[in-house]
């Protein structure tokens, strides 16, 4: 178990490797499908950014409705590869790490080696134990989007599980291989 | 007769919605830790401890487990002697997921329109499946369906020379296929036989099952067994990760079929496999 803090810097992104186990705390973004693809529409026409990515993580989750006093709804990962066709360029920017849950394209792969960034999975369904990791919640653009608003959080200790590291490791692919007991399907 | 009333079919249906949101059953607790007893993979236990320690919480706290809330999906069993009064029994249920959803902050995943995509902004309609039994009471089982695994989900034609193997095969490439997405360890729910839509509702069925139970019919029971262990084979392991458990249970549901066909679907289920039920 590692414990980082966001933003995080070039150095502690060249130490992970696939498997590693991380407490994250810091400030977070949020941001899904419609929240990137402004974001992306912004860059094409060279206009600044709500947020500084340099150093930055993305996690990619449309919390449920928060109850009165809670700082947000349950809010686990949502599938990742969603996001793929925006990320190169937010990688270019300076975004370090990104949190989802599933395998993403060829293309984001070989962003994250060519822009040393990392990408790592929050546990699918365990929504109402992140929360708990998430201490401060605010919208700070698109508040128009409802549950896909741009957000800034600040969690504590967020567990999350090194997937793809900057030297083009990718734990979808060893971790399977490693306790497969048959040949493949096809 | 016997009367059951509207109103009382949307309080039940409403607070089903959260139940079935906020707690799972003591079977899949248990298939749960059983798992966390087998896994290998180091990551594997951690995100084995992770879900076991949220369901916990979500249950303790009356909160959802999982931030996809899913579409509503209803089961009836409706006995033959009860007379539904003082309103419309589809309109009942769909009053109940309105409110079971936004009384109890759940998330809204519905849209209007699978094209235009317009939120219907209160979780309605749900999918309703109505059966007509013989006696005086009416079951009523919500469970809600998130899109990651039910997205992952498959329905074949197969040919009856297709058999067993073509079955396996079948069951295997879907979780394959599916890896990561469904969140697994999942629950994998086949439909063998009938017609197109029937294979689809067995399936679907077939998730509703207790972890645990076998199938009646030892044939099955086997297939069931074995089908488990080669998922298990595959590798997959909890969210994709890696490790020895990637199904905590096959449960096949079988109806006869027509002479030139052997229909055959899978619908998986996440960890979250969530099902509540109430008899009035
Ligand atoms: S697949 Fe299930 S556990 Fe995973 S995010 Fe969807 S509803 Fe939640």
């Amino acid at each position: 178990m590692k414990r980082l803090i966001t933003p995080l810097t070039g150095a502690d992104v060249e130490d992970l490797r696939v498997g590693d186990r991380l407490l994250l705390s810091g400030k977070v973004y949020t941001a899904r499908d419609a929240a990137h693809k402004r974001l992306v529409d912004l860059i094409e026409q060279n206009k600044p950014l709500p947020i500084d990515l340099e150093g930055q993580v993305i996690y990619y989750v449309g919390p449920a409705p928060a109850r009165p006093q809670a700082v947000i709804g349950p809010a686990g990962p949502t599938t990742s590869y969603r996001m793929d066709p925006y990320t190169p360029p937010l990688l270019a920017l300076g975004l370090k790490c990104m949190i989802g849950k599933g395998p993403r394209s060829p293309e984001v792969l070989a962003a994250l080696k060519e822009h040393r960034a990392v990408y790592c999975a929050a546990v699918g369904g365990a929504a109402a134990l992140l929360a708990k990791h998430i201490k401060q919640a605010r919208v700070i653009a698109y508040p128009d989007l409802g549950t896909e608003a741009l957000r800034e959080l600040v969690v504590e200790d967020f567990p999350v599980i090194v997937v793809n590291d900057c030297h083009g490791g990718d734990l979808y692919e060893e971790g399977a291989a490693r306790y497969r007991r048959t040949g493949s399907t096809d | 007769m016997r009367q059951i009333s509207c109103a009382e079919i949307v309080r039940t249906v409403s607070s089903l919605c959260l139940k079935a949101n906020s707690e799972l059953g003591p079977d899949v607790m248990c298939a749960l830790e059983g798992a966390l007893a087998q896994e290998e993979s180091p990551v594997g236990r951690d995100i084995l401890r992770q879900i076991l320690d949220n369901h916990r919480l979500a249950a303790e706290e009356g909160i959802p487990m999982c931030q996809d809330t899913g579409m509503a999906v209803v089961f009836l069993e409706l006995g033959q002697d009860v007379h539904i009064v003082g309103g419309d029994l589809t309109e009942a249920i769909n009053e109940g997921v309105r409110q079971g959803y936004t009384e109890g902050y759940l998330r809204k995943s519905v849209v209007a329109d699978p094209l235009r995509r317009v939120n219907t902004d209160d979780n309605t309609p749900a999918v309703i499946h109505i059966q007509v039994v013989p006696g005086n009471r009416l079951k009523i089982t919500v469970a809600p369906k998130g899109g990651g695994s039910e997205n992952m989900s498959a329905l074949a034609m197969l040919p009856p020379a297709a058999g067993e193997e073509g079955l396996r095969r079948f069951v295997l490439e879907q979780v394959e296929r599916a890896g990561p997405n469904p969140c697994p360890p999942v629950v994998v729910g086949v439909g063998l036989g009938g017609n197109f839509e029937k294979v689809a509702y067995l399936a679907k069925k077939a998730l509703l099952r207790p972890l645990g139970e076998e199938h009646p019919d030892p044939f099955y029971a086997r297939l069931e067994r074995e089908l488990l262990t080669e998922i298990n084979d595959l590798g997959i392991g909890p969210q994709g990760l890696g490790g020895r458990i990637t199904a905590l249970a096959v449960h096949i549901e079988v109806y006869p079929c027509h002479i030139t066909g052997m229909p055959v679907a899978v619908n998986m289920n996440c960890h979250a496999a969530r099902h509540q039920t109430a008899v009035l």
